[in-house]
C-alpha cells in the first residue's frame, strides 16, 4: 500500500479542479497541490463545453440582470444571495484566463466579443468559437504547468473517502496503471469531479462522467442537494448524443417538427428556440409524443430537426466544431442539410451540498463545479452558466483550501479504514462470481433512467424506477469481473463506477418521487404546476445503510419574489 | 445473416505476452471504431482495454493505429475504412502498458519542455482584457486546436528513430505561444526549440500534419520556429531581447 501526502488534494482535473489547483498553488508556493484524476489531463468532460460562459463585461449589462436571468432560469430554486455574489466573481476570471492565453473570440477591434444564449436578457456569453470548454481547459492546464508545486496523479481511481472526528482522514484509490492501492492524505480537500450524466443512456456527457464525486461524498456522510434536477439539453445529436451547442439556436438556428412547423412559438412565444433549456426540451418532447417527431434512418428514435441552413455563413467562424461534428459523425453538411436532434441528459444541477464559499458540512472539505450544488442553478441551469461557475468557484475553492491547509496539519491515518477498503476492492468486488455482467446492469440502469426519470416523470414511473434500481442492486451483488489482472483493469473501474451510479440513481428517483410539483427540469405529468407553498425548498439527501434520508431546506430569497415563469 | 466486421486487435497482457485476437462485431450495432471496441468489451471479452472518454474527438484519449495509421477511434467511422477487416494496434513510438493503452507520460514531459504557457512581464495583474484582433488570433489559431492525442508523435519517423526528439506536438505548441501577441516569452523557448532535439531534427516529411484529426499543421509550425529562433538569436547577439 502506497501512502501519498499533499497539503491539498483535488479530486478531478476538469475545469473547476484545474482552476482550484492553480489558485491554491499561486496562493502560496509553499503548499503542495495534488490533482487526482481517473483520466489524463485534458481528457475531462470540461473540454466538451461548447457555446460560452456568461460574464458581465459590457457597461450596458449589469450584475442584477445576470443574477435575475439565472434566478428566473432556476425557476426560483437558486439561493439568491449566492447568485448575487457569484455573478460578481465572474468578470475577473475572463480577464485572468485572457492573460493566460485563452483565445476568447474577439470583435474586429480586438476587444472580447459576446453573444446571445438561451434565456439571457443581454448577450453576455463570452466564447471561444464553439470550443469554449476546450480552450479554457488548455489555458488552465498550461497555467498549471508553470507551477512545480502542482502534482498530477493521472489515472488514479478514487474508491472511498474516510472522515474521522469531523475531518477528512484519507482518500483511497487505485493506480490504474499498476493496480497499486494508494492512500492519499491531505490538510484540505476539494471535490471537483463533475456531474453524473452517464446515468442516462441518451446523454451529451463523456463516457467517464459517472458521478464518482457525488457518490464518494454521499457515502462518507456529506449530504447531497437537489439531485433530482437533471438538465436535458434540447439538442443532442441523434444517434450519438453529442452536444450541438445552444449557440446554434442563439445564432439563429430554428427547430422544426415533421410538419416543418416552427413549433416553439406555441411553448415560448417570445423567446422561441432561445427559451431556457427545460422549456425547449419539453416542447420538443411534446411534439414527438403528439406524433410530430421525425423518423428516419436512426432506428426507432424519433427526433426533431435543427435547421441552420439560413445561417450557413456564420457556421465556419462561430460554430465550426458542431459543423465538423455533423459532417464527421453523421455525414451531414449543416450548411445545406437539417440536423437530427433529441433532448439529452446534459447537466447535474444537484451535487454536494455546498455554498458560494465552496464549504461543505465537513471543515476542510470544499466542492466546486458541477460536483457542487451551491445552489446557483436551482432546478434548471442557464446555458453559459457552468464554465463560469467552474472558473469563479474553482478559484474560491482553491484559495479557501490553501488557507485551511496553512492552518492545519494532516491527521494521523486511521489504518483500519484503508485495510478494510483494500479488502473490499480486491477480495470482495474483484472476486465476486455471480455471473452478472457489469455492462448489462449499467445498460439496464440507463434505460430505466431514460424511461422513468427523464424529461417527463410520474408517480407510477418513479415508483417503478425505485423497484428497478433495487433489483439492479441485487444483481450488482452478483457480478462477475472476468478480468482479474492488476494492470489497467478497466472492468474493475466500470464495476466501481456502477456502484456509485446505483446509489445516485436511487437518490435522484427518490427526490423526484417526493417532489410533487413541476419546477425547472423536474416535470411531473401528475403535478404539472410549480408549488411554492410546499416545494420552494432544497432536497437534502443524507446517507444511511437503508437508503437516502430525505430532508428539506428553505431557499434563500433576497429581492426577487417568485413569479410565474414564461419565455 | 447479420453482416459483421472483423476486429483484429493487438493485445498485451500484464505478463508482457503479446498476441493478436480477432473479434466479430455486427455491422448494424456500431458506427465508429470506438463503438466497436466498446461492443467487444461489453459483450464478448471484458478483459480488452483501451482509453476513451468524450467520443466526440475533443479529449484526445483514444489514439491508436487503425489499419496501419494513427487515428482517434471515436471519430473513425468503420464504414469509411472501406474494409470489413479492421486491424487495431497501440500507437507506435509509445511504451505499451496493456492492450491498446500506452504510456503518455513521455509525451506530456516533452510537451512541458517548450514552456507551453503565456509568459508575460506583468504576470499577476488581471484588471483588464488584452487586445487581440481576429487577424492576430489567426496567427496561432491552427496550433491552438491540438487535443494532445499524440497521433503526430506516432506518425513522425524521427520520433521513431530518436525518442529524445521533442516531436511535432510540443514544437507546434511552442509556436502556438510564440505567435500569440499576448506572449512575451519567445526568448525563453529558443534554447529548447533550437537545441539538439529541437526543430533541426525535423525532415519535413509532413506525416504529423497528415494524421492530425484536428487539422493542426505542426510541420508548418516547425518551419516558422526555425525562422523566428534565428531572429531572436540575432537580436540577442546585438544586445536586444
Amino acid at each position: 500500500m502506497e501512502k501519498i501526502k499533499e497539503d491539498i488534494i483535488i479530486l478531478g482535473g476538469g475545469m473547476a479542479g484545474l482552476r482550484a489547483a492553480v489558485a491554491a498553488a499561486e496562493y502560496s508556493d509553499k503548499l503542495s497541490v495534488g490533482v487526482v484524476s481517473k483520466l489524463y489531463p485534458l481528457r475531462s468532460h470540461s473540454v466538451s463545453a461548447e457555446g460560452g460562459t456568461s460574464a458581465v463585461l459590457d457597461p450596458k449589462d449589469s450584475f442584477d440582470m445576470h443574477a435575475f436571468d439565472t434566478i428566473k432560469g432556476s425557476d426560483y430554486l437558486a439561493d439568491q444571495d449566492a447568485v448575487e455574489e457569484f455573478v460578481r466573481l465572474v468578470p475577473e476570471q475572463i480577464y485572468t484566463t485572457d492573460h493566460w492565453g485563452c483565445p476568447w473570440s474577439r470583435n474586429p477591434d480586438g476587444t472580447i466579443s459576446q453573444r446571445d444564449f438561451g434565456a439571457l436578457s443581454f448577450p453576455r456569453a463570452t466564447f471561444a468559437a464553439d470550443k469554449t470548454g476546450f480552450h479554457v481547459m488548455q489555458t488552465l492546464f498550461s497555467r498549471a504547468l508553470m507551477h512545480p508545486n502542482i502534482h498530477f496523479y493521472n489515472e488514479y481511481f478514487a474508491t472511498s473517502l474516510f472522515i474521522e472526528d469531523n475531518r477528512l482522514n484519507s482518500v483511497t484509490a487505485f493506480n490504474l496503471r499498476t493496480g497499486d492501492f494508494v492512500v492519499f492524505q491531505s490538510k484540505s480537500f476539494i471535490f471537483a469531479a463533475g456531474g453524473a450524466g452517464r446515468l442516462f443512456q441518451f446523454s451529451t456527457y463523456a463516457h467517464s462522467v459517472s458521478g464518482d464525486g457525488d457518490a464518494l461524498a454521499y457515502r462518507a456522510g456529506i449530504p447531497l442537494k437537489d439531485l433530482e434536477f437533471i438538465q436535458f439539453h434540447p439538442t443532442g445529436l441523434v444517434p450519438s448524443g453529442i452536444l450541438i451547442t445552444e449557440a446554434a439556436r442563439a445564432e439563429g438556428g430554428i427547430l422544426l417538427n415533421s410538419e416543418n412547423d416552427r413549433f416553439m412559438k406555441k411553448y415560448a412565444p417570445h423567446k422561441l428556440e432561445k427559451a431556457s433549456r427545460d422549456v425547449v426540451s419539453r416542447g420538443m418532447m411534446w411534439e414527438i409524443l403528439a406524433g410530430r417527431g421525425i423518423k428516419g434512418k436512426y432506428g426507432d428514435t424519433e427526433y426533431i430537426h435543427l435547421d441552420l441552413r439560413h445561417i450557413a455563413d456564420k457556421l465556419d467562424e462561430r460554430l465550426p466544431m458542431i459543423t465538423e461534428i455533423a459532417r464527421k459523425f453523421n455525414g451531414i453538411d449543416a450548411h445545406t442539410e437539417l440536423l437530427p436532434v433529441h433532448p439529452a441528459a446534459h447537466y447535474t444541477m444537484g451535487g454536494i451540498d455546498s455554498n458560494v464559499k465552496t464549504t461543505t458540512s465537513i471543515p476542510g472539505i470544499f466542492a466546486a463545479g458541477e460536483n457542487a450544488c451551491v445552489s446557483i442553478h436551482g432546478s434548471n441551469r442557464l446555458g453559459s452558466n457552468s464554465t463560469n461557475e467552474c472558473l469563479a468557484l474553482g478559484n474560491v475553492a482553491g484559495i479557501a483550501a490553501a488557507k485551511y491547509a496553512l492552518e492545519h496539519d494532516i491527521p494521523s491515518l486511521v489504518s483500519r479504514n484503508v485495510e478494510l477498503e483494500e479488502k473490499r476492492i480486491w477480495d470482495d468486488i474483484l472476486r465476486r462470481d455471480g455471473g452478472e455482467n457489469v455492462a448489462k446492469i449499467r445498460d439496464d440502469l440507463r434505460n430505466n433512467m431514460d424511461r422513468n426519470v427523464g424529461v417527463f416523470r410520474t408517480e407510477e414511473g418513479l415508483t417503478r424506477s425505485l423497484k428497478n434500481i433495487e433489483n439492479l442492486k441485487s444483481r450488482y451483488a452478483n457480478i462477475t469481473i472476468q478480468d482479474k489482472s492488476r494492470v489497467f483493469n478497466m472492468e474493475l473501474e466500470w464495476a466501481l463506477e456502477l456502484g456509485f451510479m446505483l446509489d445516485l440513481a436511487e437518490i435522484i428517483t427518490k427526490g423526484a418521487l417526493l417532489r410533487k410539483e413541476s419546477r425547472g427540469a423536474h416535470y411531473r405529468d401528475d403535478f404539472p404546476k410549480r408549488d411554492d407553498l410546499n416545494f420552494l425548498k432544497h432536497t437534502i439527501a443524507t446517507y444511511s445503510k437503508d437508503g437516502p434520508i430525505i430532508s428539506y431546506r428553505p431557499v434563500v430569497i433576497t429581492k426577487w419574489q417568485p413569479t410565474e415563469r414564461s419565455y | 445473416m447479420v453482416e459483421e466486421y472483423e476486429f483484429e486487435i493487438k493485445r498485451k497482457d500484464e505478463s508482457g505476452k503479446v498476441y493478436y485476437q480477432t473479434y466479430r462485431v455486427p455491422k448494424d450495432q456500431i458506427s465508429t471504431v470506438l463503438e466497436g471496441l466498446l461492443y467487444i468489451k461489453e459483450n464478448i471479452d471484458h478483459t480488452l482495454d483501451f482509453r476513451y472518454s468524450c467520443r466526440m474527438e475533443i479529449c484526445g484519449s483514444c489514439g491508436m493505429e487503425i489499419n496501419g495509421k494513427p487515428r482517434t477511434a471515436c471519430s473513425t467511422i468503420v464504414k469509411q475504412l472501406k474494409k470489413d477487416h479492421v486491424k487495431i494496434e497501440p500507437l507506435k513510438h509509445y511504451r505499451v502498458i496493456k492492450d491498446l493503452v500506452v504510456d503518455m507520460d513521455p509525451f506530456f514531459e516533452k510537451y512541458k519542455e517548450v514552456k507551453p504557457y503565456i509568459i508575460r512581464n506583468d504576470d499577476g495583474v488581471y484588471d483588464r482584457e488584452l487586445k487581440q484582433t481576429p487577424e492576430q488570433f489567426y496567427e496561432y489559431a491552427n496550433y491552438s486546436m491540438c487535443i494532445k492525442c499524440g497521433l503526430c508523435m506516432a506518425a513522425c519517423p524521427i520520433v521513431g528513430s530518436d525518442p529524445q526528439y521533442l516531436g511535432p506536438a510540443p514544437l507546434a505548441a511552442a509556436w502556438r505561444f510564440i505567435a500569440d501577441n499576448r506572449d512575451e516569452g519567445a526568448k525563453y523557448r529558443v534554447a529548447v526549440i533550437d537545441g539538439e532535439e529541437g526543430t533541426s531534427r525535423c525532415h519535413f516529411s509532413g506525416e504529423c500534419t497528415e494524421v492530425c484529426p484536428k487539422g493542426v499543421d505542426p510541420s508548418f509550425a516547425i518551419q516558422k520556429l526555425r525562422k523566428v529562433s534565428f531572429k531572436i538569436e540575432l537580436a540577442s547577439l546585438f544586445g536586444r531581447s
